[in-house]
């Protein structure tokens, strides 16, 4: 492919930071020509969580063959890419390097250009891929096992965090009170699905709020409440509904996501506003953010529960324009865990 | 025949460049860094200071492992990488043979025993029978006292080398009714040239693996599954 007669940027992109081993082909940033996900959950659920060792060996079992795949079902080659994108953080460790070093190797021996992404931005980014009149400046809720954060995107690739949570994820609180009630791992779809059979006012737990900094989210205390009142129930006997518990658990964890994300872009004079991660594709959220949205005239951007998951789809949007932007990875690219947003 | 070596089972990163049956360049680093730091730019130095062309290599030789489960993971995912782009094959090498080889031209024992900690090694037992190296204990993770127990029992003179060696030396020394002796700081750590020597053999008699099949040898369970399975053993 001759690059000087087209202006199409090819991306490969690679994610391996958690328990997804994936890759994917995307076009111009906004174009998803393949998106291959090997799930490793059945594997964890046995340990009640994410096994961190586990994790990185599965990846560099799969990691080949999901490249090979992401290729074949975009009907390119290596040498048709412009570019290899690949997470560098933030996530398990081990998990990040096999993914980094892969895509290194790759992009040396193809001799293609490297760009290290943030899984984030990437979250962010998958807002990107169905919805092609979505622009900087929005605001963006990021809510996953790991995040919990509301996130200003003044430009493509400029992020500034205004609001994060002080202490539990929202994911984490789903897969805790998840656990507590006997449903599992991973505990967002679970909780989810059983909130639709209970009433959501039946218990009211608290919602917290973080006096100095309005945009900041706090879960443990949620959390804990929900493990009290679990305890007190068992103590005194009294058979808990837990359709009841999970429904008004959500609640309590979607009204104060929604509470906030509106407040701050009011307070921001924020026209757009856009949900991401893992959290983004629990149904109840994103109804509840859609009327708050509408009601307060803001436009609601959110993706499908498939770009919402972890995905290297999501790495080549953020990639693209990281690309664009004349950022250039070299070989000593390394994993970094705890990767702030918007590092560079 | 071209092959790349890389080595980034221990704290060493080492990577090395063979054609047929001589080095053409080595480079070794026992130093702090981490492989994801070292490893893929010494590769590119290497092959630009010697004018080699990556499309020419015939396959990538990895030192599979036991060792640094970390480590291992990073130059497997490596070779995996440069073995998928170029379209070639991987050649996968014990780390602990690729050690032992590092002392050609002795009849002793030779025990190379890397550091697993929770008081074990990761060890070999092998020999030199003309120019071929052969296992005489298949490589393990063991308690220190057990391979102490092992090679008594072979009665043969050792030579130890690894990082294991600045670890146990003294339980060794302690423990030991055979004579032995411990390999000087030139040869007494991983060297992708010693791998590259075997894997030109294990090249030769078709002895590869795809990018796709190559993982790295653990030798051991993670933790996780360890615990799982004493629980499950305990409840049994």
């Amino acid at each position: 492919m001759n690059k000087d007669n087209n202006q199409d940027v090819m991306i490969l992109a690679i994610e391996s930071s958690c328990d997804e081993t994936a890759a994917a082909v995307v076009k111009n940033g906004r174009e998803v020509l393949s998106n291959v996900i090997s799930s490793q959950i059945e594997l964890h659920k046995l340990f009640g969580g994410v096994v961190p060792e586990i994790a990185s060996r599965k990846h560099i079992e799969k990691i080949n063959q999901v490249i090979d795949e992401a290729l074949e079902t975009a009907g390119v080659t290596l040498d048709d890419m412009d570019a290899i994108a690949v997470t560098y953080g933030p996530g398990l460790v081990g998990a990040l390097l096999v993914g980094v070093a892969q895509a290194k190797a790759l992009a040396y021996a193809a001799d293609k250009p490297l760009v290290g992404v943030h899984h984030i931005e990437g979250h962010i980014s998958a807002n990107y891929i169905e919805h092609k009149d979505l622009e900087p400046p929005f605001l963006c809720l990021v809510a996953s096992g790991g995040h919990s954060h509301l996130v200003m995107v003044k430009d493509y690739g400029c992020y500034e965090i205004i609001g994060r949570t002080r202490d539990d994820a929202a994911g984490e609180a789903f897969d805790k009170v998840a656990r507590a009630i006997g449903l599992g791992y991973p505990g967002g779809p679970k909780i989810d699905k059983l909130a639709k059979e209970g009433d959501p006012h039946a218990i009211v737990f608290p919602r917290a709020k973080i006096a100095d900094s309005p945009d900041d989210f706090s879960f443990s205390g949620l959390k804990s409440a929900v493990l009290n009142y679990l305890n007190q129930c068992e103590m005194k006997g009294i058979e808990v509904n837990k359709a009841d518990v999970a429904a008004s658990f959500q609640e309590a964890v979607i009204d104060v996501l929604t509470t906030h994300s509106i407040e701050a872009a009011k307070r921001n004079g924020i026209k757009r506003f856009a949900i991401a991660g893992g959290v983004a594709s629990n149904s109840s959220l994103r109804g509840r953010m859609e009327q708050a949205c509408k009601k307060n005239g803001i436009e609601f951007y959110h993706p499908s529960p498939i770009y919402c998951t972890d995905n290297a789809a999501m790495i080549g949007a953020a990639g693209y324009y990281d690309y664009l932007r004349g950022i250039r990875d070299g070989w000593d690219l390394n994993a970094i865990p705890n990767l702030k947003i918007g590092a560079r | 025949m071209k092959l790349l070596v890389l080595e980034s089972s221990g704290l060493v990163a080492s990577v090395a460049l063979m054609e047929e049956n001589s080095m053409i360049c080595e480079f070794t680093m026992n130093h702090k860094k981490t492989h994801s730091q070292t490893l893929l730019p010494m590769v590119d130095e290497m092959m630009k200071i010697t004018g080699f062309n990556k499309k020419e290599l015939d396959a990538v030789a990895i030192s599979k492992g036991p060792g640094s489960f970390t480590g291992l993971r990073i130059g497997s995912a490596t070779a995996k990488g440069l073995a998928q782009a170029l379209n070639i094959p991987v050649v996968s090498i014990s780390s602990l043979e690729g050690l032992a080889a590092n002392l050609y031209g002795t009849s002793d024992l030779i025990c190379p025993i890397m550091d697993a900690r929770r008081s074990q090694v990761y060890a070999g037992v092998f020999q030199y029978e003309g120019d071929r190296l052969h296992a005489r204990m298949k490589d393990d993770a063991i308690a220190v006292a057990d391979l102490i127990e092992v090679l008594n029992e072979k009665g043969e003179p050792v030579i130890f080398l690894g990082d294991g060696v600045p670890v146990y030396q003294k339980l060794l020394e302690e423990g030991l009714k055979v004579p032995f002796r411990f390999a000087p700081a030139h040869m007494n750590r991983q060297r992708a040239g010693a791998v590259g020597m075997l894997a030109v053999q294990y090249y030769n008699e078709g002895r590869v693996e795809s990018a796709r099949d190559h993982k790295p040898e653990y030798l051991r369970k993670s933790q996780a599954e360890r615990e799982l399975m004493e629980k499950q053993n305990g409840s049994n």
